[in-house]
């Protein structure tokens, strides 16, 4: 459904994507695009959304090039990174605007059910806390039935009970024969609802494949120690060039595409996957 | 008063004549046909009634002391050639005719009625159309120009004439008449002690009111607009100005008021609305201004070189563009107790004067008089800031420029 | 773009900062009729607030508004729409969110004070004309700089600077040029350097109104064909409603080429 060639991009002189290439074909399933900080996950997704204009490659969805298109992402629903909405807006008037632009058939109420949103429909959005905003985010972005479902760290600022539905959601939506992918930093969730796992590293797919391949590949035993051991052992390859190494790092803060927003935001320390390292040696 | 002792001795002159005086009709069906011939039977004193008509005689002169009296507004046709009447007696009378169609010269002045060295003339209640000049007196004393109408169409300054000219005239009184499309609306040169009020004076191609070396006059309740400029008075003494009405004399280089090169003059209760530039001042020297109304001006006063000795008082200063510019080498002049809209100072003492001096010249106008095209900028929020900067700190304007106790009401005028 | 203008709006005008510029032109227009009989004066003071102040609150608006609604967007460009009515709807939501203040806070007080009888109504239909198209054209401004410059204190000062730049240093340099070169002829370069800031024009537009006179006195034959006849004002009105266009084009341009 989705087939990706080649594709490259660069944010001024720093490149992000370096010639990748993909293809999602298989209906009802899972894939959850992992890699560190800045190699590219987030501009891979925005790229199928046509939110990032590639430099260079081809990506098709449903069989035609997005180029220039838009009536594509009907198609699509996807869930950003940051829910932050008109503060002056409800959220009943939010669904209502979204409904308004895209039309076609909803089922909101199911999922305000599903959040317990129904005491806050009447609530301005500037007064709404981060979970609650999360929530809405979801509804929006599942209100509508489509074959794709692009999910840009799903899980942020949600309780357990909502963490609970929202993977609930996600693995009916999977039985519905519906293409998910998923960036998230939570292991938990990748190795809980993953039936793929495509790996970023410096703009490249570092892997792709089956849970199971991964571990066996690196020789670990769980997810988690299988992701530090690929970025441990990237460092001690670095280590030899000590400048890519460091570079690692400055690419995010150099990165100008982050906002400032990022950084402030503690869901995105940079530091989670390198603590995690640091523990699991 | 002179001048009222001279109107009753001129009126009872003119009395004793009646008494035996004889009534000449003509009419185009009359046993006398022509103006000319009316005048010819005429004697000292006798009447020339004349009936509607249009008489075309080329000039008419009048050499005898009578009157010459239209009824109903007979029409004397000059067929653009010939000046119309040239009086060329003392005591003449010329009253109810339409002259049109006077001759025009760019040699000598032609006009519809001349007067040439004589007294006691009176010309009232003529509609005079199309003339170069319209009434003329040369060396004309102690005559009367009342309620005429003058209607012109003047294009270029060189070709057109003035619709009243009085050259080395003394003691005329030139009163309620409507001049229009002239090259001046009313001219004196070498004129003096001569009375002007309540005229009308518009659309005039250079000046509605124009003084040359003339003295001791005054002009009171009259209104200029639209002129080229309103009135110019120029190396004259004595002028009186009051009650008049000057509005809307726009243009480049226009202005409702010069004064230039005049001595010994007042000037009281006049309004001065919407004209490019209120008063025009070139060495003006000892001047009275009180009780002026400048309001919506573009600039109220300009005075240039070698203004001495003018004083301002309980004058009012509304909405001009630019209240004063003033440049640098003049002396002694005052104001005192003048309103100034944008005056921003306050009145603790409550003494009805404003504590803190006003300054009316901004840094603005003396930058406009320097460069005039910057006018453009003017209200722009950089300018304010030049102006505010220089009212803290005076740099440019002149200090001796400032009325020390501003009014802070509105004085009624 | 009718939808993305709708809601865009209907967020903006129940902003406490919409409320508050509303409330600030009320009083301000309420306060100057209030308390000085000239009409005319109440114009020129209030022409001062619109010309600098539209702009400026014009400007912080702008950026404000397309930073913050930043991550909205997103999820805008990720629906099926074309990009260029996302950022034309918000462009509009804006200009006319601001421009309702402004009608609404120096029109109402007026119609209450009875004096769109009088005949000052064309100075006040102008001035408030004139308050609407300023905030058109500097959101729109911000809108661009915002969209250019993803750093938002960059992008918030070079907003300022613009502001500045139009408001300020534009006419500085003018009147520099023009005291430089007093001895060449000034008309043609004063009117085609107002023609290129808006704030110039409209203040120009104002006093045709309101100063004919001074602007008719000692200048030369441009001016007097310039500013003496209707045409002036057409002329400036269109240029006007050209700079209303040109953030409207320059923000398609850059939005079709940008990345989010």
């Amino acid at each position: 459904m989705i087939a990706i060639e080649q594709l490259h991009k660069a944010y001024g002189k720093l490149p992000v994507l370096k010639g990748i290439s993909l293809e999602f074909n298989a209906p009802g399933r899972i894939t959850a695009i992992l890699g560190p900080n800045g190699s590219g996950k987030t501009t891979l997704m925005k790229a199928i959304l046509g939110m990032v204009l590639p430099d260079q490659g081809k990506i098709m969805v449903e069989g035609k090039s997005i180029k220039g298109q838009w009536v594509y992402r009907n198609r699509i629903d996807y869930l950003p990174q940051i829910a932050r909405f008109p503060e002056n807006l409800r959220v009943r008037e939010l669904i209502a605007f979204i409904h308004d632009l895209r039309q076609g058939e909803t089922r909101e109420a199911a999922l305000i059910r599903l959040f317990g949103l129904d005491a806050h429909l009447d609530k301005r959005l500037g007064n709404l806390s981060g979970g609650t905003k999360q929530k809405v985010n979801l509804v929006l972005a599942f209100m509508y039935d489509s074959p794709i479902l692009i999910l840009d760290e799903p899980t942020s600022g949600l309780d357990p009970i909502a963490m609970i539905r929202l993977k609930e959601l996600i693995q009916a939506e999977k039985k519905r024969g519906k293409l998910i992918l998923i960036t998230t930093h939570i292991i938990n969730f990748v190795e809980e609802m993953a039936d793929e796992i495509v790996f970023l590293l410096e703009g490249n797919i570092y892997f792709r494949g089956s849970q199971d391949e991964l571990k066996t590949r690196v020789g670990e035993t769980s997810l988690e120690r299988a992701i530090a051991s690929i970025l441990g052992a990237e460092k001690v390859e670095l280590n030899g060039k000590a400048h890519l190494s460091s570079q690692y790092g400055d690419a995010r803060y150099g990165d100008a595409k982050y906002g400032d927003a990022k950084y402030g935001d503690a869901r995105y320390g940079d530091a989670r996957y390198g603590v995690t390292t640091k523990e699991s040696l | 008063m002179t001048f009222r002792i001279i109107l009753l001795l001129a009126i009872s002159f003119w009395l004793q004549q009646k008494a035996t005086a004889e009534v000449i009709e003509v009419c185009p069906t009359c046993p006398v046909t022509t103006i000319r011939q009316g005048i010819e039977l005429a004697q000292t004193g006798d009447e020339v009634r004349v009936f509607p008509g249009t008489y075309r005689e080329g000039t008419i002169l009048v050499n005898k002391s009578i009157t010459l009296k239209g009824i109903d507004w007979p029409v004397i046709d000059g067929e653009d050639q010939y000046e119309i009447l040239t009086i060329l007696a003392s005591g003449v009378t010329v009253e109810g005719f339409k002259l049109i169609n006077a001759g025009k010269s760019t040699l000598r002045d032609m006009s519809a009625i001349r007067v040439d060295h004589q007294r006691h003339f009176s010309i009232c209640d003529n509609i005079i159309e199309n003339a170069q000049f319209g009434i003329y007196l040369a060396y004309g004393f102690d005559g009367i120009v009342e309620n005429n109408r003058l209607e012109s169409n003047a294009k270029e300054e060189i070709s057109s004439g003035n619709g009243v000219h009085c050259w080395y005239a003394k003691r005329i009184f030139i009163a309620h008449n409507t001049i229009k499309r002239h090259r001046d609306g009313i001219y004196l040169e070498f004129t003096d002690d001569s009375r002007i009020l309540d005229n009308w004076s518009e659309n005039n191609l250079r000046y509605g009111l124009h003084f040359m070396f003339s003295n001791r006059d005054a002009y009171s309740y009259n209104t200029f607009m639209n002129n080229g400029a309103g009135v110019a008075v120029m190396f004259s003494k004595g002028i009186e100005m009051t009650h008049n009405l000057f509005e809307h004399n726009w243009g480049r280089s226009s202005y409702a008021l010069l004064l230039k090169e005049i001595y010994d003059a007042k000037l009281e209760n006049n309004q001065f609305l919407s004209n490019t530039i209120g008063i025009l001042m070139e060495g003006a020297t000892r001047i009275e201004y009180q009780h002026n109304l400048f309001k919506s001006n573009g600039w109220a006063i300009q005075m240039t070189g070698g203004c001495i000795d003018n004083h301002f008082e309980s004058n009012a200063f509304i909405s001009n563009a630019l209240d004063m510019v003033v440049s640098s080498n003049v002396n002694n002049n005052t104001f005192d107790g003048n309103y100034w809209s944008e005056y921003t100072g306050y009145d603790l003492d409550r003494d009805g004067y404003g504590d803190v001096p006003h300054r009316p010249v901004k840094l603005f106008s003396y930058i406009t008089s320097q460069t005039p095209e910057t006018i453009v900028l003017l209200r722009s929020f950089f300018v304010d800031l030049l102006n505010f900067s220089e009212k803290v700190s005076p740099v440019l304007t002149p200090a001796n420029v400032t009325d020390q106790k501003p009014l802070i009401q509105m004085p009624i005028l | 773009m009718k939808k993305i203008f709708k809601y865009t709006l209907y967020d903006l005008i129940r902003s406490r900062w919409t409320l508050f510029y509303l409330g600030f032109f009320l009083l301000l227009t309420i306060v100057l009729l209030a308390f000085s009989g000239d009409v005319s004066k109440v114009i020129i003071s209030l022409m001062n607030v619109v010309l600098i102040l539209c702009p400026l609150i014009a400007t912080m608006f702008g950026v404000m508004y397309a930073y913050n609604s930043r991550e909205f967007t997103e999820l805008l460009l990720a629906q099926p729409i074309p990009r260029t009515s996302i950022f034309w709807g918000q462009y509009f939501g804006l200009g006319v969110s601001l421009s309702l203040s402004i009608l609404i806070g120096i029109g109402g007080p007026f119609l209450f004070y009875g004096l769109f009888a009088s005949s000052e109504i064309w100075n006040f239909f102008i001035l408030i004309v004139i308050g609407v198209l300023l905030s058109l054209i500097f959101s729109g401004l911000a809108f661009l700089i915002a969209l250019r410059n993803e750093n938002r204190i960059k992008g918030f000062g070079l907003a300022i600077l613009t502001w500045l730049f139009f408001a300020v240093i534009y006419d500085g340099l003018m009147l520099l040029l023009m005291v430089i070169f007093r001895e060449y002829p000034l008309e043609p370069l004063a009117l085609s350097l107002s023609l290129f800031n808006p704030i110039d024009l409209s203040r120009i537009l104002i006093l045709l109104k309101l100063d004919i006179s001074a602007l008719m006195g000692y200048t030369g034959a441009v001016f007097q064909k310039f500013l003496g006849t209707g045409l002036g004002i057409s002329i400036a009105l269109f240029v006007l409603l050209g700079w209303v266009g040109l953030p409207a084009f320059a923000i398609r341009q850059v939005a079709a080429r940008k990345d989010f």
